[in-house]
């Protein structure tokens, strides 16, 4: 079995669900003996050590001065050059910004099923079937890809980066022969939200819903986002009252998150929002009314006043953190 | 410019999801269907640039009676035509991307807008799928566009920032929430939709490549604990979470 495992690693950037995709692909070659062909672009041989960390003994360098600029069409013909010369049986992205548009293009190349966004992988004696939320979360599907080929990716956050160190890291570069015309939609520039953590990649959330009362209270939440090292997100309400930017919207038409913790302030939990969020290891709701779904769903919760209770949090908090 | 819109009916967002008997597939029964959210921005997006520099825009759905429903309400929004692509039965995104792209081929629109993914099965797959099958240039998860003659400049959501993207027209976007505020369809509108004539063409028949096995309830147990608001409470809560949870 030939496991074609893409990292989303360009240059020297290299973000944590690469370490995802590099453990679950472990995990399938420890259980099948397969091989496993881990893909970056242009990279930073040095920076591509850390992958020794996670099991990867084999990177295939993508190399074209066409690819230093991130092309959907670019990287999908160049990663399909050499897709064919192994006759991949899985291929495996992350479910991050690049690796939706990347898998069903190549998906597409292969005319192979694919299935988005997978949290789970059963082998049931070499029979591969894959869980996939749906419905922002509010039901899982247990699927089977019936092509030869089988494309998944992965979402970011559920499958845990495993240290599983190599002696060796073998870096074979591969010179794709893509042309100009095949660079037909290409970033020229990148805006940073600077200091900013996103929703999806955060480890902790701190969210907050109509019951902050307005844009300006908001303060409280980054200020316990600050001490935690968290990612601001939000309810539809407060986005639809443009109290917060639509990128921080957690939900069936935001995003769908899954942190270790996720503390919603000031938030009842409608079933949309609870859907894009329910998948997340500990929830801790704090909301005036006892009686509020949110709560439900709880693993911890503060009943009372989110302007009394925030800053004292804030506060405790920062005891521990030293 | 002609422009295809691609669009889908899904389950309302406050709809609770309950499965059918068939162990695979919802519960239809009391579900209202909308017009997918991401759809409307996409829509949206495609009435605008028809209104700046005239041109029709053409709706497309895969699926049966129901979905005329669905292009009715893009009629009402202001599409110039209907298009239902007729299927009956489950079909994959794979089925919905062929479909649309034998149609786009022999039409050769400007711009194919989709939304960015549907609330249903959210794979953000079919913009993709249609970018390789027309060879196209795609730019997904769009917040903005910028149209000058056939350059294209368009920003697009990443984790944490935004990508700026230029390409060049014929094109394939898929709207984001923020690209635009929908607008909602006039009485008057709404009326005229149901008289306009939706176009239909059977669907080429095509495998489905993905196999749904079964559809399960997520059912996570909670721990539960809730405390008042004492500050001895706050302290307890914070403790939890360090020593129990581990989380901080």
């Amino acid at each position: 079995m030939n496991i074609i495992a893409y990292l989303d690693f360009n240059k020297n950037e290299l973000k944590k669900v690469a370490f995802e995709v590099a453990t679950l692909a472990n995990q399938i070659k420890s259980q099948t003996n397969a091989n496993i062909f881990a893909i970056g672009i242009n990279v930073d041989t040095e920076k591509a050590n850390e992958l020794k960390d996670y099991g990867i003994e084999k990177l295939i360098n993508i190399k074209s001065d066409l690819l230093d600029k991130y092309s959907s069409d670019a990287i999908a013909n160049s990663l399909f050059q050499f897709a064919q010369s192994i006759n991949p049986d899985l291929l495996i992205f992350p479910a991050n910004s690049h690796g939706l548009e990347l898998a069903p293009r190549i998906a597409a190349k292969f005319n192979a099923g694919y299935v988005s966004d997978v949290i789970d992988l059963i082998d049931d004696n070499g029979n591969l079937y894959f869980k996939k939320p749906v419905y922002a979360g509010k039901s899982i599907i247990t699927t089977q890809i019936k092509s030869s080929v089988k494309v998944i990716s992965i979402r970011p956050n559920v499958f845990t980066a495993k240290k599983n160190p190599t002696n060796s890291l073998d870096i074979q570069n591969f010179e794709s022969n893509i042309s100009i015309n095949e660079v037909k939609a290409k970033v020229i520039d990148i805006n940073k939200n600077i200091g900013k953590l996103d929703v999806k990649e955060a480890d902790i959330i701190v969210s907050g819903g109509r019951g902050m009362k307005a844009a300006e209270h908001f303060n409280l939440i980054e200020e316990l986002a600050s001490v935690l090292g968290a990612a601001t997100g939000a309810s539809r309400a407060v986005v639809d009252d443009g109290w917060r930017p639509h990128s921080e919207q957690v939900g069936q038409t935001g995003k769908t998150v899954s942190p270790t913790l996720y503390i919603a302030c000031g938030i009842s939990g409608a079933i949309q929002h609870l859907a894009g969020m329910s998948t997340s290891k500990y929830i801790f709701a704090i909301n005036k009314d006892k009686d509020a779904p949110i709560f439900k769903v709880a693993d911890y919760g503060l009943v009372g006043d989110v302007f009394d209770i925030l800053p004292k949090l804030t506060e405790e908090i920062k005891k521990i953190k030293g | 410019m002609n422009i295809l819109v691609a669009i889908s009916r899904v389950p309302d967002t406050t709809t609770k999801i309950i499965v059918g008997s068939d162990g695979k597939t919802i519960d239809n029964n009391n579900v209202k269907f909308i017009l997918n959210p991401y759809d409307e921005f996409a829509l949206e997006e495609a009435l605008r640039l028809k209104e700046k520099n005239g041109g029709n825009v053409t709706a497309i759905s895969v699926g049966n009676d129901l979905n005329t429903e669905t292009l009715r309400n893009a009629l009402a929004m202001g599409a110039d035509n209907a298009v239902l692509i007729r299927a009956e039965g489950e079909f994959d995104s794979y089925f919905v991307a062929k479909n649309i792209a034998d149609y786009a081929a022999k039409s050769n629109p400007d711009i194919i807008f989709l939304g960015k993914q549907s609330i249903d099965f959210d794979s953000l797959q079919l913009p993709s799928y249609l970018a390789e099958f027309l060879n196209l240039p795609l730019v997904t998860i769009v917040t903005k566009i910028d149209i000058n003659g056939n350059e294209v400049t368009a920003e697009r959501e990443i984790e944490g920032g935004k990508e700026i993207v230029s390409t060049t027209l014929p094109c394939i976007f898929s709207a984001q929430k923020g690209l635009n505020n929908p607008r909602y369809p006039k009485l008057p509108d709404i009326m005229k939709a149901k008289k306009k004539p939706i176009e239909e063409i059977q669907a080429i028949s095509i495998d489905n490549l993905i196999e749904i096995i079964k559809m399960e309830i997520p059912s996570r147990s909670r721990l539960n604990k809730i405390f008042g608001n004492t500050d001895e409470d706050i302290q307890n809560v914070v403790k939890l979470l360090h020593e129990e949870a581990k989380v901080i």
